[in-house]
C-alpha cells in the first residue's frame, strides 16, 4: 500500500501518517456514505418546504419574517467557521503543534456557537411575531428543516467538545486523527447544507 | 388520577391500558383474545428468562451473544428475532382469515378495532421485524465470508443496528400488553393518524417502532456497503462477486437512500402529533399528499430491498444444486442494477387514485412494467441454470422452484395493476392484498427460508432435517395458494381489504377456502420449529464439521461449520468467479498454510445493547408521555456513544498457536472424512466433504 494512493475523498492523511492512512481508508468512506444519507433528508426536507411555501393560510409570510442582515452575518460566521476548521485539519496534518490544533477548533466552536446564538435570537423574534409552526403549514415545514440543520450544528459543537477533550487525553492517535477527519466532513457539509438554507429559505423568501 | 406526582411520572397510562383489565370489565370475545395475546408475551417472556435462569445461561449469553459484535452470531441474532416475529404476525394473518371467513352477515368474534390492529401489527411486523431482520440477518452471516473477510466495517455499528432493531420489535411486543396498537395500517396514512382521528397511544407506537427499525436499517446499509467496497479478500473484483453479494451491495444501496425518506415521514407526522405542527393535518395548510409521497419513495425501493436478497440466495442455491455455474452472470448483475435504479421511478404506482393527472399516471405505470424486463431476464437465467445440470431437489431447491413459479404469477397480476385505469378497479380491494402477497411470499420468504436451509449447515455444522424440511414446504406452498389465490377473486368481485365483517353471502366458499390456507401455512411454521426441534436432536448422525456440504462454489464453504471466530486462518486470494470450486479441481484445498499468524479481532462491546436497551425505554416515554424516561433515555444514549468514542482497549488478539490448533483439528477431520458423490448429500454420510468430479 503505498502513500500516494487515495483512500478518500477529502483531506487526506497520505506519507504524513501511513498507518492512520490506511486504517482511515473505510472509516472516511462509511461517513461519506452516512452524510450522503443525511443529505437525502435534507432534500426531502426541502422538497417538502417547496410544496408547502404557498400554505400560510392568512398568516406571517416569508417576506414578513426573513431578515437579510442577521441571516448574512450567520452566514458569514459559518463560512468562517469551515474555514478555521480547514486550517485545524491542516494543523493535524502537518503536525503542528498540539496547541494550534486546539486553537483553530476552539475558534470554529465559538463561531458555531455565535451562529447558533443568532439562529436562536432569529426564532426567537419569529415566535414573538405569531410565526410559529402551529400556525400553518409554511410554518411548519420552516420549522422542520431550518431548525434540524441548527441541532446538526449543536451535535457538531458537542462534538468539536468532546474531540477537543480527546486531542488532550489520548493525544493524536489514530483514532483521534480518524474522527477528526469525520468531524471535519461533518462540519464542512453543514456549510453546505447553510449555503442551500441561504439561497432557498431566504434569499428566495425575501425576493417574493 | 389528579393533578401531581402521578401523571408526571406515569403520562398518560391508565389502568384501562392493561388488556387484562380491559378484558375483565367487558368480557368480550375480541377483549379476550387481546388479553389472550398479552398474556401469551408475559408467559412466554418469564419462561423464557426462568429456562435462562434455571440453565444459569444469564453470563454466556451476555458475553458470548448479546455484546457480541462477531458478524456471524449478529446475524443469527437477527434471524432468531425473525423468527420470533414472524410466530405472532403469521397467527394475526390466521385471526384475520378466520374473523372474515366467520363474519358473513356475522360480526364475528373479533371487534373492529382490535381487527384493524391485527392487520396493522400483521403489515409492521412482516415488513419491519420479519423480512427485514431475516435478510439482514442472512446477509450479515454469510456476505463477510463470501468475500473473504473477517468481519464487517464497523463490527460495533452492527451491533448498534441489531439492538435497535430488536427494540423498535419489543416495542411493538410491549403494544400487545401495555395500551394497543395502531389502526392506521401498516403504512400509517395521516390524516387518519393524525391526533385528530387517532388520540391514542397506537399511532405513537407505530411511528416510534417503525423509526427505529429504519434507523436501523440505515447503519446497516452503510455498514454492508462499505464492507463489500473496501473489504473484499484479495482478487475479488466487483465481477467476480458471488450474485448473492451483488444483491447484498444493491439492497444496502436502496437501505442507504431509500430509508431516509420513512425516517422524515414519521418524524414530521411525529411532529404533527407531539408539537402540533400541520403537515398532514386537514386543517391549515397540512397536506396528507406528502406523505403519500414520502412515504412511497421509501416504500417501494423497501420492496427491491427485500426481494433482491432473496434472488441472490435463489442465484446461489440454484447453482450449488445443478452443479452448474450461473448462467448469464453479467446479465444477472446488470438486471439486479437496473430494478435498483428502476425501483426509485415507480412510487406513485401506490397511489394512481389519489388525484395526479392522468400523464403523470402513464409514466408511472410504464416505469412499472419496465422492471418486469430486468426481472423477467433473472427467470430465464436461473431456468437456463439448470438446463442439462445435474439437478437435486433438496429443500432450498424445492422453494426455489416454488418461487419461480409463483413469482412469476405474482408478477403478472403486478403487470395488470401498473395500468392505471384497471388499478381504479381494483384499488384498496383484496386484489392488491392477493398481488403483493403472491410477490413477498415467493420472493421473499420463500428465499429466506432456502438460504436458511442452505447455510444452516455452515452456520450450525449439521444439516437440517430433510423430511420435516418438505412437509414444510408443503404447507408454505399449497397454504399459500389456498389462502391467496381466492383473494384474487374476492378482491376482483369487489371485496374491500382490511374488511371486519363481510355482508356478500356469495363470498363465503372463497373466504372458507382461504381460511384453510391460512391454517396450513400456521402448520408450515410449526413443521418448522418442530424441523429445527429433529434437527437439534439428530445432529449428531447429520455433522458436516468438514465444511462443505453441498460442494459449494464459493469461499463460505472453503472453511470449517460452524466457521472459527476469525472466520479465515490466512485471507484469502481469489482468481476466479468460483473460487472454492476450481481450487478443489486444481489442487488441495485443505491442505495447511505454510505459517499462521496472529489474528487481531474486535473486542465485545456493551454499546449495542446499551443503546438498543435506552432506545426501547425513551421510544416508551414518548408513546406514553412520561417525559422524563425520553429524556433520560436520550441523553444517556449521547453519553454512551461519546463513551464509546473514549473506549481505546478496542481489540483482542487470538494467537498464531490457538489458530494453529483450532485449523488442524478441522484439517484432520477433513482429512478423515469420506469424500461423498452428490447422490449421498442428504443422507448421514455426508460429512462435509464433497467428491470433486471434473
Amino acid at each position: 500500500m503505498s502513500a500516494d494512493e487515495v483512500r478518500q475523498a477529502g483531506l487526506e492523511l497520505g506519507r504524513n501518517d501511513l498507518l492512520t492512512h490506511e486504517q482511515a481508508g473505510s472509516a472516511i468512506f462509511g461517513f461519506w456514505v452516512f452524510l450522503m444519507s443525511d443529505a437525502v433528508i435534507f432534500a426531502l426536507l426541502f422538497a417538502t418546504y417547496g410544496v408547502m411555501l404557498p400554505a400560510t393560510v392568512g398568516g406571517p409570510t416569508p417576506a414578513d419574517e426573513y431578515k437579510l442582515v442577521p441571516t448574512l452575518i450567520e452566514t458569514v460566521l459559518l463560512l468562517t467557521s469551515s474555514f478555521t476548521f480547514g486550517l485545524a485539519s491542516v494543523a493535524m496534518k502537518h503536525g503542528a503543534s498540539r496547541r494550534q490544533l486546539l486553537g483553530w477548533l476552539g475558534v470554529t466552536l465559538i463561531l458555531g456557537i455565535g451562529f447558533l446564538g443568532m439562529e436562536l435570537h432569529d426564532f426567537m423574534i419569529m415566535f414573538s411575531d405569531g410565526a410559529v409552526p402551529s400556525r400553518s403549514g409554511y410554518l411548519s415545514s420552516f420549522f422542520a428543516l431550518v431548525p434540524l440543520h441548527g441541532l446538526h450544528v449543536f451535535f457538531g459543537s458537542v462534538w468539536i467538545v468532546v474531540m477537543m477533550v480527546q486531542v488532550l487525553t489520548f493525544g493524536l492517535d489514530a483514532r483521534v486523527k480518524v474522527n477528526l477527519q469525520r468531524l471535519g466532513l461533518f462540519w464542512h457539509f453543514l456549510d453546505v447544507v447553510w449555503i442551500a438554507i441561504f439561497s432557498v429559505v431566504y434569499l428566495q423568501g425575501m425576493i417574493q | 388520577m389528579t393533578d401531581g406526582i402521578l401523571p408526571a411520572v406515569l403520562g398518560r397510562f391508565e389502568w384501562q391500558s392493561l388488556p387484562f383489565v380491559r378484558a375483565w370489565e367487558h368480557p368480550n370475545a375480541s377483549e379476550i383474545v387481546g388479553a389472550g395475546a398479552g398474556a401469551v408475551v408475559i408467559i412466554g417472556a418469564i419462561l423464557v428468562a426462568a429456562l435462562i435462569t434455571r440453565l444459569g445461561k444469564w453470563r454466556y449469553l451476555w458475553s458470548e451473544w448479546f455484546t457480541s459484535v462477531d458478524h456471524k452470531k449478529i446475524g443469527i441474532m437477527y434471524i432468531v428475532l425473525a423468527f420470533v416475529m414472524l410466530s405472532r404476525a403469521l397467527i394475526e394473518g390466521v385471526l384475520m382469515r378466520m374473523q372474515q371467513a366467520t363474519a358473513v352477515n356475522s360480526p364475528g368474534f373479533i371487534a373492529p378495532d382490535h381487527f384493524a390492529q391485527l392487520f396493522s401489527t400483521h403489515g409492521t411486523i412482516m415488513i419491519f421485524f420479519m423480512a427485514m431482520p431475516f435478510l439482514t440477518g442472512l446477509i450479515n452471516y454469510v456476505m463477510p465470508l463470501q468475500i473473504g473477510s473477517r468481519d464487517v466495517a464497523f463490527p460495533v455499528l452492527n451491533s448498534v443496528s441489531l439492538w435497535l432493531t430488536a427494540a423498535a420489535a419489543a416495542l411493538v411486543m410491549a403494544s400487545l400488553v401495555v395500551g394497543r396498537f395502531s389502526t392506521g395500517g401498516w403504512s400509517g396514512y395521516p390524516p387518519y393518524t393524525e391526533l385528530a382521528f387517532s388520540p391514542g397511544v397506537g399511532t405513537d407506537y407505530w411511528i416510534w417502532a417503525v423509526t427505529l427499525g429504519s434507523v436501523g436499517s440505515t447503519l446497516t446499509g452503510i455498514n454492508f456497503a462499505v464492507t463489500i467496497y473496501k473489504m473484499r479478500c484479495a482478487g475479488m473484483r466487483l465481477m467476480r462477486m458471488p450474485l448473492f453479494v451483488w444483491t447484498a451491495l444493491c439492497t444496502s444501496i436502496l437501505m442507504i437512500f431509500a430509508m431516509p425518506p420513512l425516517t422524515v415521514a414519521t418524524a414530521l407526522l411525529a411532529l404533527d402529533r407531539y408539537l402540533d405542527f400541520h403537515f398532514f393535518t386537514n386543517d391549515l395548510g397540512g397536506n396528507m399528499m406528502n406523505y403519500a409521497n414520502l412515504f412511497w419513495l421509501f416504500g417501494h425501493p423497501e420492496v427491491y430491498i427485500l426481494i433482491l436478497p432473496a434472488f441472490g440466495v435463489f442465484s446461489e442455491v440454484v447453482s450449488t444444486f445443478s452443479s452448474k455455474q450461473l448462467y448469464g452472470y453479467t446479465s444477472l448483475v446488470i438486471a439486479t442494477a437496473v430494478i435498483t435504479v428502476l425501483s426509485f421511478t415507480v412510487w406513485v404506482h401506490h397511489f394512481f387514485t389519489m388525484g395526479q393527472a392522468a400523464d403523470i399516471n402513464a409514466a408511472f405505470g410504464i416505469a412499472t412494467m419496465a422492471i418486469g424486463v430486468p426481472t423477467g431476464v433473472k427467470i430465464y437465467d436461473w431456468i437456463w441454470t439448470m438446463f442439462l445440470g445435474r439437478v437435486r431437489f433438496t429443500v432450498p431447491m424445492l422453494f426455489s422452484l416454488a418461487f419461480m413459479m409463483t413469482f412469476v404469477l405474482g408478477g403478472f397480476t403486478g403487470i395488470l395493476l401498473a395500468f392505471p385505469p384497471l388499478d381504479y378497479l381494483a384499488h384498496n380491494t383484496l386484489f392488491l392484498v392477493a398481488h403483493f402477497h403472491n410477490m413477498l411470499i415467493p420472493g421473499l420468504l420463500y428465499g429466506m427460508l432456502a438460504g436458511y436451509h442452505y447455510w444452516f449447515p455452515k452456520a450450525f455444522g449439521f444439516r437440517l432435517d430433510e423430511k420435516w424440511g418438505r412437509i414444510s414446504f408443503g404447507c408454505w406452498v399449497l397454504g399459500f395458494y389456498l389462502a391467496f389465490m381466492p383473494l384474487y377473486v374476492l378482491g376482483a368481485s369487489g371485496m374491500a381489504r382490511r374488511t371486519q365483517a363481510v355482508f356478500e353471502p356469495s363470498f363465503r366458499p372463497w373466504l372458507y377456502v382461504a381460511g384453510i390456507g391460512a391454517l396450513l401455512l400456521a402448520g408450515a411454521l410449526a413443521s418448522l420449529f418442530v424441523q429445527l426441534w429433529v434437527s437439534v436432536r439428530d445432529r449428531k448422525a447429520n455433522r458436516v464439521f468438514a465444511g462443505d456440504p453441498w460442494d459449494g462454489r464459493g469461499l463460505e464453504w472453503s472453511i470449517s461449520a460452524p466457521p472459527p471466530e476469525y472466520n479465515f486462518a490466512v485471507l484469502p486470494q481469489v482468481n476466479s468467479r468460483h473460487p472454492f470450486h476450481d481450487g478443489k479441481r486444481q489442487d488441495d484445498p485443505y491442505a495447511p498454510p505454510r505459517a499462521y499468524e496472529d489474528i487481531t479481532l474486535p473486542r465485545n462491546s456493551m454499546t449495542g445493547p446499551a443503546i438498543g436497551i435506552l432506545a426501547a425505554a425513551a421510544a416508551f416515554g414518548l408513546v406514553w408521555h412520561m417525559w422524563w424516561l425520553a429524556i433520560i433515555g436520550a441523553l444517556a444514549i449521547s453519553a454512551v456513544v461519546i463513551a464509546r468514542s473514549f473506549a481505546r482497549d478496542v481489540e483482542h488478539t487470538i494467537s498464531a498457536d490457538e489458530v494453529q490448533r483450532t485449523e488442524q483439528r478441522w484439517l484432520r477431520a477433513a482429512a478423515n472424512a469420506a469424500p461423498i458423490p452428490r447422490e449421498l448429500e442428504m443422507t448421514s454420510a455426508n460429512q462435509g466433504l464433497a467428491e470433486v468430479s471434473a
